[in-house]
């Protein structure tokens, strides 16, 4: 994979895919950015699980906080990794320990780590660098042009509204 | 098309870019929301709008569908990450500069600029605290040298109103990014079909909408697109970006949005706090201009070239500024810069003076004696007794609009008639 420029083929299909996600470092701060990703992913159906050793036993917005990834009792689809680069090595190392193995490691936006994402995929596993899961499905989905922002994406069919919201929309198939 | 790798071309992107089919109606032009707010799906809902948890409509003044259709289209013709619509051109140049300035900052600005601005720029912005510096488009070394630890910004227009000055944007980025400011190319009269800003480093592009992308002078309208290439996170310079926010319980716009926090500074500080906000009418009128904008364009710069051309062979004219002309000053910037054409808008110089101008504009039948430019109609007027009133007489002569000046638009008419009134007008001047 380029990890400079992903198709949106390739990201659809990861957010289209997974259901549940572990993000490790999510800060309990509601004005930090983990905090709006969390929530926002949440919103949209995905089941989340916050990772930050210093908030275990408590939890944010109904979610049990565990301490590391290895603790989490249930199968993850997709670690979302809030942590400087410098710190992502062994939390990829720590998440090919897992059975069974998550099928994706996300890094957040500013957040690169080439020699762990070469290592999660020799283990078969998709990895995306340096972008931010709700920009992306924002983006995918449309809703992020109601602020303006240039979704790169051009369609001549209209977005699939997702559930009984009247201002949420949802990936659409592939298709569109 | 939505996941090809292919990046579709100008033409594709100012009728698609923004505008899917409503997800509700089906309706496949982009429908004109004309309501003034936006019901929440529950209360949690509305404290994620509120709190910029969640993409959504909360307020017109804030954002609407209409405009936002035209934010993105924009923003994807000029290759920027974000837009913000505005009520004017005029509005988007406070708006940008409320979001980088704070009292007692200085900004350098080019002095061959649209006559409003430099007064806006002199005058308005003095209530406010921020100082301009003026620097000259044709000594790209003044504008370093005005450059001073107060400098926030450099503010320049690509194609500069009334004098057919093409500004170095080049050079001058260069002399931004070794300061550290961001580099605001006025975009109005080139447009992104002409010349994209952002290719030659600039960081901010703003427009008067009012223009050539609405294109019909039915709406006033104004456009703010961020380049996603400036690091607004230094500590202090920007602290509308960089600092935590009050007004929203602490979030740090710069870490939060990415690489459309500047796009988002001047929504949720600028626009919501100062208020100028495009009404969907007007949003609605200039999407449906946009869709042309590449043909209109080319008409426009062909037309502006064959009566610059004829213009400057005539007796009574003593000098045409147009950069498409041969041997004109800025004619190798313009090969650099807006190869396609040059634009509508261009002066020329009369033998007889002040009272020649003001004989040309009131015999003249096709053109409009009007104060716009970006018509489909030709327009003429007579800047020093109009525009540029205000100014000095020196300020005038600086900004390209002495008394002997006439300015046009040319419009897309038929070329022949365009030169045609302009020779009945000439010749009963
Ligand atoms: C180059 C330029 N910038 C800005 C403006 C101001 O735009 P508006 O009239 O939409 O406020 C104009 C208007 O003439 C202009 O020509």
């Amino acid at each position: 994979m380029n990890h400079d420029a992903y198709p949106d083929s390739y990201i659809r299909g990861i957010l289209n895919s997974v259901k549940t996600i572990a993000m490790v470092g999510i800060s309990p701060n509601t004005s930090r950015p983990s905090y709006f990703v969390f929530k926002y992913l949440l919103g949209r159906g995905y089941r989340m699980i916050p990772v930050n050793p210093g908030q275990a036993g408590k939890d944010i917005l109904g979610q049990a906080f565990y301490a590391k990834l290895s603790d989490i009792p249930e199968p993850i689809d997709m670690v979302d990794i809030f942590r400087a680069s410098e710190h992502v090595m062994p939390i990829v190392q720590e998440a090919l320990t897992l059975k069974p193995k998550p099928q994706v490691i996300w890094m957040q936006l500013t957040i690169r780590d080439d020699a762990a994402a070469l290592l999660a995929e020799q283990a078969g596993i998709k990895v995306v660098m340096n972008r931010c899961p709700k920009i992306e499905y924002g983006r995918l989905s449309t809703e992020i042009s109601w602020i303006g922002v240039n979704s790169r994406t051009l369609s001549s069919k209209r977005a699939q509204i997702l559930g009984k919201g009247v201002q949420r929309m949802g990936l659409g198939t592939p298709k569109d | 098309m939505a996941d090809a790798e292919r990046v579709p071309g100008f033409a594709t992107l100012a009728i698609h870019a923004g505008a899917k089919p409503d997800p509700t109606t089906g309706a496949r032009i982009t429908p004109i929301y004309q309501t003034a707010s936006f019901v929440f799906d529950d209360v949690d809902h509305a404290a994620s709008l509120f709190g910029l948890q969640a993409f959504g409509n909360i307020y017109t003044r804030i954002g609407n569908p209409t405009c936002a259709v035209l934010e993105e289209r924009v923003a994807a013709l000029e290759g920027g990450t974000a837009g913000l619509a505005v009520a004017s051109g005029h509005a988007a140049q406070v708006v940008v500069m409320h979001a980088l300035m704070t009292p007692g900052d200085e900004f350098v600005a080019s002095k061959k600029l649209y006559g409003g601005s430099i007064n806006q720029f002199n005058h308005s912005y003095k209530n406010f605290g921020w100082n301009v510096v003026w620097a000259d488009p044709d000594d790209i070394a003044s504008f370093e040298k005005a450059m001073t630890p107060k400098t926030k910004a450099i503010f320049i227009e690509s194609i500069a109103n009334p004098g057919g000055v093409i500004t170095d944007i080049e050079a001058v980025s260069k002399i931004a990014r070794k300061a550290g400011v961001p580099l605001i190319v006025d975009n109005t009269l080139a447009t992104p079909y002409l010349c994209k800003p952002f290719d030659y480093g600039a960081n901010i592009v703003v427009h008067s909408l009012t223009k050539f992308l609405g294109g019909h002078g039915n709406s006033i309208g104004g456009m703010i697109v961020d380049g996603g290439n400036f690091n607004w996170t230094r500590k202090g310079q920007y602290p509308m970006l960089s600092e935590p926010r009050p007004e929203y319980s602490g979030i740090v716009l710069a870490e939060t949005f990415g690489n459309f926090a500047f796009a988002i500074a001047c929504r949720v500080l600028g626009l919501r706090d100062l208020g100028p906000a495009l009404s969907p009418f007007n949003a609605f009128l200039i999407i449906n201009g946009i869709e042309t904008l590449p043909l209109r364009m080319q008409r426009h710069s062909d037309n502006a070239l064959a009566v610059s051309e004829w213009l400057s062979k005539r007796p009574e004219v003593l000098w045409v500024s147009y950069p498409g002309l041969a041997g004109d000053k800025y004619n190798a910037l313009a090969k650099k810069y807006v190869p396609k054409g040059c634009g509508a808008v261009f002066t020329f110089g009369l033998k007889g003076g002040h009272e020649a101008g003001v004989k040309l504009v009131s015999n003249v039948k096709l053109f409009s004696h009007l104060a716009n430019i970006g018509d489909t109609r030709s327009l003429i007027i007579h800047p020093a007794s109009t525009t540029h009133k205000q100014l000095s007489d020196a300020q005038k002569v600086q900004a390209g609009a002495g008394p002997d000046v006439v300015r046009l638009s040319i419009g897309l008419e038929d070329k022949d008639d365009i030169i045609a009134d302009l020779e009945e007008g000439l010749t009963a001047a």
